[in-house]
Parts: structure tokens; sequence; C-alpha cells
């Protein structure tokens, strides 16, 4: 199967929508060829080159060259989904989806549930999220708990090309808002990923190790701390379970319950800041539902409750790394219930 | 003449690069004969045992229980008592040297060609000859259900896997979904790799193919290997292929394919997400539902097999949950004990020497 990166896949995903179904646009901000430019050069597509040779296939009726007003993308894509199109919005960076609230809280994900079920809103939203950029505190942000809080909405948060094509394939065919999250430090992150479209269901995770001791549960970049924790995990003797939630609304919680029942320990890595994020809700309901299965404390690696640190070196000691999970997998096992 | 061979790690798969020595089945000092089961090989998709190919005396365990080692990674040494121990040594550190340096992976991949206008997706291993074997896979399957048998065919023969339409990476256009089209394809595909000998092996629904093929090869037809085959008295479970079918997640499709299996340890997580992202390619789902309507619904072939003259073999597992071993057939049954549905990946070596004898190679 052939290799593509990251941002191949979410590139393809938009191709076979555009093709399949007319009524997929996409709009934001440099998606075709810049600001002033009138697209035909297709010079940028998109600040990440994502949305890349859809202007000369598609024209402007459907490559939407949007001016730089975020709230003014959001508010044309929500109108335009509730007409019937299935608009792709491209925000660029996740951390300017704050001047558009009231979009996406208090109209889009209440439609469906405001006009009875007799309205859909199929809109999904993408923006890039995650420190290690060198952007600084405004552009770095992991804001998906924000989202998630919200009903109505779904939050989708890809760690690996092939999951990346297969959920926006599944984003553009849902009838439902979609906030779509891409880390901007999985874009060049290469693997094996289908020519032809397919999709991946919301709300089942993905289990990418299996082992007895611990399960390790984490979201987007934080996967491939989690499996390199793993990693270092197994050389001193304890196996881990690596589960990717792929999605946080829906969240399967079941698949996480399963496997913590089956090891007795739970760590979560979840770059987003500490308080009320995706770590501290699915602590919260694994000790609800299952804490009979719990040998010792539940752990959560974060950040630290501060904005991201523009000192690269700084920005590198705020972003988890696989030594501080190994290290809280090593803390959970030690303070194991019942041990002398 | 005292040769010395050695026993390495097997290729058995496209995704695998390495496996684990999960035990040895003989002692140092132990005599071997060819086709004897010599260590149990552990890898991400499946627990298999390894056969032995030369025969002597196993001289020599490289490889110790547990570890993880690189495909072709020198796992023991065989060869007869009148070898010196110092000529074994040179050859593990001749060995060791080479393996480290080649490094690579170099195995052929499979690859997708235009079959009349069809993309099939074709694994062609072992020498380029005219005559050849040319394995058919189920419904839902892909050619990589062959993984352990198709190492040991392509030894000294010629074996080609295919996608059949709407499975693997091959197109996923069944048109009508009767069984003529995946026959055409089969046939096709024949004639432009210009075979002129074949020996057919088919699985459940591609054993039913099988037969429609051999019927139209005529004397390019060299022997038939059937496994399970739909199209006899015995009906494919409707409940599976459903269940099949509609399964979206892994939880609602693992016991499907714990079916297949007369053993459900054998199913593993790859194996099921490997299932899954088949599935969810875009128009898997409707072929598989037409295939299911046109040609496993009254598939039937008991005539056509009647009338074949070539050599042909017919193995059934005693437990298959997918397709029973029919009371009768018009060639005789061989019922292997314990075993299911997938018994070409249940009891591979059995298998492999099944295809083997009935093609004469």
């Amino acid at each position: 199967m052939p290799k593509k990166t990251f941002k191949q896949a979410l590139n393809e995903a938009h191709f076979h929508e555009m093709r399949r179904d007319p009524r997929v646009i996409v709009m934001g901000e440099d998606i075709s060829g810049g600001i002033g430019a009138s697209g035909e050069m297709d010079a940028w597509g998109g600040s990440e080159g994502v949305t890349k040779g859809l202007y000369p296939e598609f024209g402007p009726s459907r490559v939407v060259d949007t001016p730089l007003s975020e709230s003014a993308i959001i508010g044309a894509a929500v109108g335009a989904a509730t007409t019937g199109l299935r608009p792709v919005a491209d925000l660029m960076f996740a951390d300017f989806l704050g001047v558009c609230f009231d979009q996406i809280f208090n109209q889009a994900a209440k439609f469906r549930y405001m006009f009875g079920g007799k309205a859909v809103t199929p809109v999904v939203i993408r923006g890039m999220i995650g420190a290690g950029f060198r952007t600084a505190a405004q552009h770095s942000q992991c804001l998906y708990p924000i989202f998630t809080h919200i009903p109505g909405l779904k939050v989708v948060i890809p760690s690996n090309p092939y999951d990346a094509k297969g959920l926006l394939i599944q984003a553009i065919r849902d009838d439902d808002p979609v906030i779509f999250l891409e880390h901007k430090l999985l874009y060049g992150v290469t693997g094996e990923v289908p020519d032809g479209a397919y999709t991946v269901p919301f709300g089942e995770a993905k289990v990418l190790r299996e082992g007895g001791d611990v399960t390790i549960v984490a979201l987007a970049l934080m996967v491939q701390v989690a499996l390199d924790a793993a990693e270092l995990l197994s050389k001193r003797g304890i196996e881990a379970t690596v589960i990717d939630p792929r999605t946080t609304s829906p969240l399967d919680l079941d698949t996480i319950v399963e496997s913590v029942e089956e090891t007795g320990h739970l760590v979560i890595v979840d770059e987003s800041s500490p308080r009320c994020n995706i770590a501290t809700d699915i602590a919260a309901q694994v000790a609800d539902v299952a804490f009979h299965a719990l040998k010792g404390p539940i752990k959560m690696v974060t950040p630290p409750h501060t904005p991201v640190p523009f000192s690269p070196s700084l920005e590198d000691l705020y972003l988890p790394s696989a030594e501080r999970v190994a290290a809280a997998v090593e803390a959970s096992l030690r303070t194991r219930k019942g041990a002398a | 003449m005292d040769a010395i061979h050695a026993i390495t790690m097997p290729k058995w798969g496209m995704s695998m690069t390495e496996g684990r020595l999960s035990g040895w089945l003989v002692r140092p000092g132990q005599s071997i004969a060819p086709g004897m089961e010599i260590l149990e090989i552990e890898t991400d998709k499946i627990t298999n045992v390894l056969e032995a190919r030369d025969g002597g005396i196993l001289r020599r365990r490289v490889i110790e229980e547990g570890q993880t080692v690189p495909v072709g990674a020198l796992l023991g040494v065989v060869a007869d008592a009148g070898v010196a121990d110092e000529a074994i040594d040179a050859f593990v550190a001749e060995r060791q040297l080479a393996a480290g340096a080649e490094g690579g992976d170099d195995a052929p991949a499979p690859r997708v060609i235009d079959v009349g206008g069809r993309a099939i997706r074709v694994l062609d291993l072992g020498e380029p000859r005219s005559e050849a074997f040319v394995l058919i896979h189920g419904f839902g399957g892909d050619l990589n259900n062959w993984l352990f048998n198709m190492p040991a065919l392509a030894e000294d023969s010629r074996a080609i896997a295919l996608d059949l339409p709407g499975h693997g990476e091959s197109t996923k256009d069944v048109g009508t979904g009767d069984v003529s089209v995946l026959v055409d394809a089969v046939v096709d595909l024949i004639a432009q790799l210009g075979l002129e000998k074949v020996h057919l092996v088919g699985h459940s629904m591609g054993g039913l193919v099988a037969m429609l093929v051999a019927d139209r090869l005529g004397s390019r037809l060299g022997s038939l290997a059937l496994i399970a085959p739909a199209g006899l008295s015995s009906a494919v479970n409707d409940a599976y292929a459903g269940g099949f079918i509609a399964a979206e997640k892994r939880k609602d499709l693992k016991p499907w394919v714990e079916m297949l299996f007369a053993d459900p340890a054998l199913v593993t997580r790859d194996m099921i997400e490997g299932l899954l992202n088949y599935k969810r390619l875009d128009g898997v789902g409707e072929a598989l539902a037409l295939l299911q309507a046109r040609t496993l619904a009254g598939a039937a072939a008991e005539s056509v097999l009647a009338g074949l003259d070539a050599p042909t073999v017919v193995l059934w597992g005693e437990q298959d949950r997918i397709i029973a071993p029919p009371a009768s057939a018009p060639k005789p049954l061989t019922i292997l004990p314990g075993r299911g549905h997938m018994l070409h990946m249940e009891a591979a070596s059995d298998v492999t020497r099944a295809i083997r004898a009935v093609a004469g190679l």
C-alpha cells in the first residue's frame, strides 16, 4: 500500500469528496492563491498546502478564498450548511476559533435540536492545534476540550495519515457540525494510506498496542509519545496497552474501560492545558464506572497550566515526553492498592 | 557430501518484517526429517509452526525461545552427525555476518495490474515459469490469506495469488455480482500471464470460482485443490456473510471472524483492524452484498466438479462453522480434525503438502 504524509492524506480526502459530491465546498484564507492573488496560480493551497490543487479543478465557486475574518468564514459556512451545501471551512490556527464561538456554540451546535431534528448542519471546521511549532502562545493551543464540552458538536483529532483521511471523509459525509483538529507536527508524518476513499467511524478508539500492565490513552501528537513510552517501559518489563480515542465527542469510553478492567492502571496523556481537559474527563468517567478495576491511582500527563512559552527550550519542556509518561506509569504501578 | 542447512525466520505475508520464536519443538542432537514441525513462531498476525525443509540433526539453536528477530535471520543449524563442530561454528559466523550486511527487505511485493480493464492485485512468487499455482481466496478475504502457503509453494514452483474483484486492493466493481464476473477475471489473468499449465487452489467462495475456472481451462488445467469450497451440497452460512458485511466496528466484527477458526485465539487485533480497513473502503459494502446475494446464495458446482478429470483434492475442517463438511461430494473429502474454515491458515503445512501432492510438484 502506498505511503503518504498526513498532509497528502487530508488533501486526497478533499479531492475524493469534492469529486463525489458537488455540494462539498471549501472556504478559508489563502486556500487557493493567497491574499490579493486571483487564485489561478494555486500558490499556497492553505498555509500548510492541505487544499493544494483544489482551485484549478473545482474553481472559485467551490473553492472560496475568504477575507481575513474568522467570524465571516464560520458564519458563511454554517449558513451555507443550513441551505444544503457541505462546507469545509479552514480556520488555519484553531486558536482563532475564539472569535466564532457564538456561531459554533449557539448556532451550528444547536440547530438540529432547536428545530426539532428537521435542520441539519453538515459543516466541517478544520484547524491546526498543538505546540512544538515555535508559534508561541496564540498559535499553539490544544483547545479540543472546549468543543468537546458542547453537545451537538463532534470533535475529531487524528494522530496518523490513515485515520486523517478516513476521519475527514467521514466528517464531510456527517450531517452534524464537526470540529476537525490537525496537530501541526503531524503534517509530515508518513504512513500507509489507500488510494481510494474510505471512512473511519466516529466513536471507535484505535488500540495501537496491547499489554497487560497499564492502559495509556493519548491523542494526536501524544499518541507517538505514548508509543515511545510503551517501548521504554517494555525494556523495563512493563507492558502497556496504548489507546487513541481518535474522537473526543463521541468518546469510545467502552474500549478504555475494557482495557482498564484488564490492566488495573490508567495513564492519560493530553497536550491540552491540565484543568478541565480530556485527561480529567476520561479520568473522572473511568473512576465513576470502573473504580472497582483500578489497582492504583489514575495518572494524568499534561503540560503545566501556563500559556505555551515562546522560548524554544521552555516550549520543549512544556510538552509531555515519553520519559514523563513512563515515570507516571511507574508511579501508578508503585502505589498499587493493598500493597504493603 | 556433508551439507549444512540453515533454519531461518520465514516471511509469512508482506507485512511481516520480524517474528518471535515462541518455542522450539526439537532438542539439539535430535534427528529431524523434512516436514517435521520444529518450532513455533509468533507474528503480529498469527502464531504458526515452522516445518523443517531439510533433514539431519539439529546441531545448533542460534536463537532461543522468546527472542524476536528479523525475517531471514538464522534460527538454527541442521547437519549430519559427521559434520565437525568447527564447520558449524564457521557456518553460523558466516551467516550472521551476511545477515548484518544485507539488512534491507527485498521480498517481492504485490502489484496492481490491468486485467482486461479491471485493476487486479497480484502476488507472483517463485521462478517465472508457464506452469504455476493460482490461489483464489474466499468471500471477504484477499491474497494475504495465503501468507503461510505462498512462501512454501514458491520454494520450487511459481505461485500466484490474486485479489478477486470486490476484494483487497483490486477493483471494487463486481458488476452484477454473479460468479461469472469473478471467474472471468481469473481466466483473463491466467491468459494475460501466459500460463500454460495451472494448478488451481481455491478457498470457500474461491473454491467455487476455482471449479468454474477449471471447467474453462481445458488442457491447461494441471490440478485442483479445493479448501472448504462453496458450491457443493453444503450451503454457506448466510448469517455469517450478513454479519460480516454489517459489522462496522471492532466489537461487532470480532465474533464473526472468530467463527472462521476452530480456535478463536488465532484471531488477533491486527487481523480485525485489517478487515475493518478493507470493509471501510468505498464500494466494498455494496460489492460484498451483491456477491452474497448473487454468488454465495445458490452456488452450485457439483456437476462441474464431477465432470473434471484433473487430479483433485478436497480438504475440509471438521469444525467448519461457515460451510459444514458435506455428507457427500463428487470427489473424496479429506477431513482435518479440530480445524475450522480457515484451514489453510490453521493447518498451513498439511494444506500446503496436499496442494503440492495433487499437483505432483
